[in-house]
């Protein structure tokens, strides 16, 4: 089955982007395909590479990225919602002129419409949030 | 599952959009407005659903001066010209908050929860904001 993820919350203060990781990751080893993940809301957070847990904890982040180097997924971060919440690629940060970035390099920053083309392109959308 | 071409070899699903928080408090009634507009240019087949607090969305005289937020109900209104005509509210939610039709600042189908439960059956993809 090909699945699309999208995930509404940020890392830590809520569970919605572990429980989909876990969903990803599982939907990945039984051998289905995940057409994309989307990135919506406070979601965005979860690309940000300055994100340091304390060792003892899961790197949220890191591991989307690690799952995605792996399965060669493609984790979407919306741009209007990251502009409203300070997350940046290169070009974005240079557009709004700001003077840093901060999205981890296995994201990527992209419209609405890639929510849109996911529902559409895949078997399901399974929406993790609140 | 009802997927129908469309001229082009486009494929036209039923998209449902369930609204279930209030305008204001947290900005998920805004972002979701957000994708139903951006989405609207795929011409779907869409529909949206208020259930719970979300009904307080399409409510009449929503004043946002206090709170320093924009008033984006307004924005309901002009689902029309984009072709998004099918809204749904579901009775017990405005029952419950003391709302009734004449409330609302948009037409709507006021139905059941059990009613739109079976709406909910039959989408292809619902986003659930």
């Amino acid at each position: 089955m090909k699945f699309a993820i999208q995930v509404n919350e940020g890392p830590y203060t809520h569970q919605a982007s572990d429980t989909a990781y876990q969903f990803t990751k599982a939907a990945l080893e039984k051998g289905h395909e995940v057409f994309r993940v989307f990135f919506y809301h406070d979601g965005v957070n979860n690309g940000t590479r300055l994100t340091t847990p304390p060792q003892d904890d899961r790197n949220v982040i890191n591991r989307w990225a690690a799952l995605a180097e792996q399965y060669n997924l493609d984790l979407v971060i919306c741009v209007a919602a990251a502009q409203r919440r300070g997350i940046a690629d290169a070009d974005e940060s240079k557009r709004n002129g700001k003077d840093a970035d901060n999205i981890h390099p296995r994201f990527r920053i992209s419209g609405l419409g890639q929510l849109i083309e996911a529902g559409i392109q895949s078997d399901r959308l399974v929406v993790f949030g609140d | 599952m009802s997927e129908e071409m469309m001229e082009g070899g486009g494929t036209i699903k039923k998209f449902c959009y369930i609204n279930r928080k209030a305008p204001y408090g947290t900005v998920y009634a805004l972002e979701s407005l957000e994708v139903v507009l951006i989405g609207a240019a795929f011409e779907q087949d869409v529909s949206l659903v208020f259930v719970d607090d979300g009904v307080f969305q399409i409510t009449k005289g929503q004043d946002t001066a206090g709170i320093e937020q924009k008033n984006f109900s307004p924005t309901y209104r002009a689902l029309e010209m984009y072709d998004v005509e099918k809204l749904y509210v579901e009775r017990e939610a405005l029952e419950a908050r003391g709302l009734s039709e004449e409330d609302l600042i948009v037409d709507v189908q006021v139905m059941s929860a059990a009613e739109i439960r079976d709406l909910l059956e039959e989408q292809d993809v619902v986003l659930s904001f």
